[in-house]
């Protein structure tokens, strides 16, 4: 059999695939030769495959079979062999394999090599990816390692004992004493990384770092030499002295400085003079300073320092570097809880930024800018704030809107202003608004009773210009609905009247429902605003024409409405969730079923009396009565929906007091059986009821079950009765309760 | 901590991709694919800072990466590890590649991705900094080759010679040389007296 081809033969070979196929098939073929290779038991060129194998894996190949021949290299005497087997094993094992725990012994070996490199090898692996047992076993090796003179072994142990202590943390006591004189190293490697041993240490135990507190003198210390001590090729990037030992220094500074005032004391000098000190115009500088920054306004220090920390800030703001830039406004943005006032100062630069071309940027500038706004600030920081609405990617458009609705709120100079800034929002980016807003929206016009006329005005403009941003329709239509009366009068008196007739305002509320634009919801909230203005116009007959057409829709927001008012929480909440659309449906609704309440007795007029339409599916009284008997309450005669959907509809008739009729139907296409209908009522009532017509509600209408209740209620109180239904409908047992109190008082006087 | 350091092309092929946490193999793609998708898409002159993808842990880790010509360099860190520092490393590990590959270019990258694996080892261990002063890794990594290599001249002369031997394509040897009858005439050579 030939020899296995080198790997850079293989690499050669895959880069001449034309195609992923291609690759694929040479992979293979490689694959299988490698796997007889590895059956033969061939030391000499094992290493080679292996090598090979891990450049498949990193293709995305598997190569698993492999794990037990990396276990085999790393047996090996040869350097050659262990280092691709070291190498495999970090990219092929990991804890959740067993073949990872047969190494533990050839790592432990190779922990105590003659040579620096096997050793060194052996940590490097220990400390990628060493379990918690293997950890465990060779923590006293690493230990050990860690107090030899070797400065090459010492800075690779100091980091595989972070990964021991990481894997098995109560092991972290054992490695204290080894970290008496790590600071006083020379060696600028072992330093590094005996700092990020030390940091980890101090932040996982309280009590570590109570103890290293005392290190800050020393820390201190190296951190001066560091910047006093002039040019030293050794360890000089870009003209500052091993700015990465600096930065990991200040790093460890901040946490032991973070609550202790007298560390924080004897830190003030220091960071004061690095922070004056270091070069600007290279990127490791401006790392050293950021995280300076980042420590004096973590720890104790005096505010001087904090001041000069935000200014440094602020300077980075005019950095060209975007980098730079980005760094700073997150910072900004971490202390301007604490330092409101230091940061207003920078506010300026901060809202350029809203302008700037990179999108991290920008979100950060916007989300400073909102913190920022206050009450003195509020009309500047709107202008741009809405400026920026306007101009920025969909993206931010709706955390955008939110903010400004949330700083309107709260800090809005006039009640005026406040609707004019709504309005902007919703016409600019109506879009994006999120559906929370809209209740809340109607809640806040609602409040500002004097300016009604205005907003509804202005809002019902703004749907003659666009009605295809449908928070802003919704909102609108709403307004209508409530304030049309003060439309239609022309009672505005912050701007200019509009003359406008309640035809025209029906018209454009009847486009809204048969729109291709508008959803369902919308087309509810311009259903429900055309009935209310029943009562506030005249034209009640085109009202009731409209409504006719469009009833059905008006059914299902009654009946989810009622499913609110039963007290049955399980019901309502499982018919909820099943559709977002409803639910929110169902908030609205609500609001408008308490509006509605209050003009109920004119609403009657629209759905009761002999010519009305089928809007409420179920059927109506034919027997003769007297005027008053004959309007059904509205509420009263709707349906009770049941759990599972919207199809059980109850409702009742009175012909004369004290008999109630109740029928019951069910539109959904299984009948209902074992139907029984039960009623309680409060203790001055007395209850009769008499048996039913049967107990199967037939399905998809096709029949009724009713009742008789016969009510006697000698102190004359008005009724109230609580109604439990029980059938089975596919096979499950279904129950229902719910609380009818809006019997007309036809029905009990 | 570091989660991944990742080399890739401007086609998303991967050069070099070291992962400092447990994924699966096809996670491991899917992150190099994911990374690959969220970094091309940036411009040239935005920041070299992005939210991690979904895969890599979300808006908890971060990407920093850099681009010098066909090749993006990507770490993949979480929060412990300062953003400016790292693009330092970035620089450093380029400058110390550019040292030891003479002008490093992708096709080094390609053909010589062990060694790539072995000068990064000694910059970053178990997804901490471990060295960033370049004249140290260098040296430590040519001291290591070095140790190859002569294990490679003395041990390797055996493999070598098998391999040449296996690889030689020796003609069929002929079993039978029938070189027929030669009549050769040796000539009547003076005699001695």
């Amino acid at each position: 059999m030939p020899a296995p081809i080198r790997l850079r033969e293989l690499i050669r070979t895959i880069r001449t695939a034309r195609t992923q196929a291609e690759e694929r098939e040479m992979i293979q073929k490689e694959c299988a030769a490698i796997r007889s290779s590895f059956r033969e038991e061939d030391n000499t060129y094992r290493c080679r495959n292996v090598a090979k194998l891990l450049y498949m894996h990193m293709l995305g190949y598997p190569a698993h079979f492999g794990q037990l021949e990396c276990l085999k290299l790393i047996a090996s005497q040869k350097f050659t062999d262990k280092r691709i087997g070291y190498l495999g094993a970090m990219l092929l094992l990991d804890e959740r394999q067993d073949v990872h725990l047969l190494m533990t012994n050839c790592i432990k070996n190779d922990l105590n090599h003659s040579t620096q490199y096997v050793q060194g090898l052996a940590l490097c692996t220990l400390g990628c990816m060493g379990s918690s047992e293997m950890c465990r076993d060779l923590a006293g090796e690493v230990e050990k390692l860690l107090k030899t003179s070797n400065s090459y072994l010492r800075k690779k142990a100091a980091l595989c004992a972070v990964h021991v202590i990481r894997k098995v943390p109560e092991l972290m006591e054992m490695f204290l004493p080894a970290t008496k004189n790590l600071l006083s190293e020379k060696n600028h490697g072992v330093l590094h990384t005996s700092v990020v041993l030390l940091t980890e240490m101090c932040e996982r135990s309280p009590d570590m770092l109570l103890h290293f507190r005392k290190l800050v003198p020393q820390l201190v210390r190296i951190l001066k030499n560091l910047i006093m001590s002039g040019y030293s090729p050794e360890h000089d990037v870009s003209g500052i002295s091993d700015p990465f030992l600096q930065v990991r220094i200040l790093r460890l500074l901040r946490i032991l400085g973070r609550s202790d005032d007298d560390s924080s004391e004897a830190m003030n000098d220091i960071l004061a003079q690095v922070a004056t000190n270091t070069e600007t115009s290279k990127n490791v500088g401006n790392a050293i300073l950021y995280e300076t920054v980042l420590t004096i306004m973590d720890i104790k220090s005096e505010s001087g320092l904090r001041v000069l920390a935000i200014n440094i800030l602020g300077r980075f703001l005019l950095n060209n570097d975007k980098n730079i830039r980005y760094v700073a406004l997150t910072s900004l943005l971490k202390t301007v809880q604490t330092d409101h006032n230091a940061v207003q100062r920078h506010r300026s630069t901060i809202v350029d930024c809203l302008k700037d071309l990179d999108v991290s940027i920008k979100r950060r500038a916007m989300e400073l800018s909102f913190a920022l706004v206050n009450g003195n600030n509020i009309r500047g920081m709107m202008k741009e704030l809405l400026y920026f609405l306007d101009s920025c990617d969909p993206e931010f458009k709706a955390d955008c809107a939110s903010g400004v609705f949330l700083a309107a709120e709260k800090y809005a100079p006039s009640k005026r202003w406040h609707i004019d800034t709504i309005m902007r929002v919703l016409t600019t980016a109506g879009s994006y608004v999120r559906d929370d807003s809209v209740p809340n929206l109607i809640q806040l016009i609602t409040n500002s009773v004097e300016m009604h006329a205005y907003t509804v005005q202005r809002l019902y403009k703004a749907l003659l210009d666009d009605i295809s941003q449908q928070p802003l329709v919704q909102v609108s239509s709403w307004c209508i609905g409530e304030y049309g009366d003060l439309l239609v009068s022309g009672q505005c008196e912050e701007e200019e009247p509009i003359q406008v007739t309640e035809d025209e305002v029906l018209d454009v509320l009847e486009g809204l429902l048969v729109s291709n634009l508008s959803t369902p919801v919308t087309r509810g909230y311009s259903l429900t605003a055309i009935m209310k203005l029943s009562t506030r116009f005249s034209s009640v007959n085109r009202i009731k024409k409209v409504v006719s057409i469009y009833g059905s829709i008006c059914l299902q927001m009654y009946s989810y409405s009622l499913q609110v008012q039963s007290t049955h929480p399980p019901c309502f909440t499982g018919s909820i969730y099943t559709s977002s659309l409803f639910y929110r449906f169902n908030l609205h609704v609500l609001y408008y079923l308490v509006s509605l309440l209050f003009q109920a007795n004119d609403l009657l007029d629209l759905l009761g009396g002999n010519d009305v339409v089928p809007v409420i599916q179920t059927t109506l009284p034919t027997k003769p009565a007297s005027a008053g008997g004959e309007l059904l309450d509205l509420l009263g005669d709707l349906s009770l929906s049941s759990r599972t959907s919207l199809s059980l509809f109850l409702s009742f008739s009175f012909s004369h007091s004290p008999v109630i009729t109740i029928h019951a139907t069910n539109t959904t296409e299984a009948d209902m059986t074992e139907f029984v209908f039960q009623a309680a009522v409060p203790k001055t009532f007395q209850l009769q009821l008499l048996s039913p017509s049967s107990n199967i509600v037939p399905a998809l209408n096709q029949g009724s079950v009713t009742q008789v209740i016969r009510v006697l209620n000698p102190q004359k109180q008005q009724l109230r009765m609580r109604v439990k239904l029980t059938y089975t409908h596919k096979g499950s047992p279904i129950q229902d309760l719910a609380e009818v109190n809006n019997f007309p008082p036809q029905s009990w006087q | 901590m570091i989660k991944a350091i990742l080399i890739f092309n401007n086609h998303g092929k991967p050069r070099l991709s070291k992962f400092y946490e447990h994924y699966s193999e096809d996670t491991e793609q899917q992150i190099i694919r994911e990374t690959f998708h969220l970094v091309s898409k940036r411009d040239e002159n935005v920041c070299n800072f992005l939210e991690g993808g979904m895969l890599i842990g979300g808006s908890e880790n971060k990407l920093i990466y850099r681009h010098y010509a066909t090749l993006y360099f990507v770490f993949c860190v979480d929060s412990s590890e300062s953003e400016l520092g790292i693009l330092g490393l970035i620089q450093v590990f380029v400058e110390t590649l550019d040292k030891c590959f003479e002008n490093v270019c992708e096709l080094d990258l390609i053909f010589h991705v062990d060694k790539v694996h072995n000068i990064l080892a000694e910059m970053v261990m178990g997804g901490m900094v471990l060295e960033t002063n370049m004249n140290e890794i260098i040296t430590q990594v040519d001291a290591q080759n070095k140790m190859e290599k002569s294990e490679a001249g003395i041990a390797g002369a055996p493999a070598r010679a098998v391999s040449a031997v296996k690889n030689m394509n020796l003609p069929e040897m002929p079993r039978n040389i029938n070189i027929g009858d030669i009549s050769i005439k040796v000539p009547n050579l003076p005699s001695f007296k």
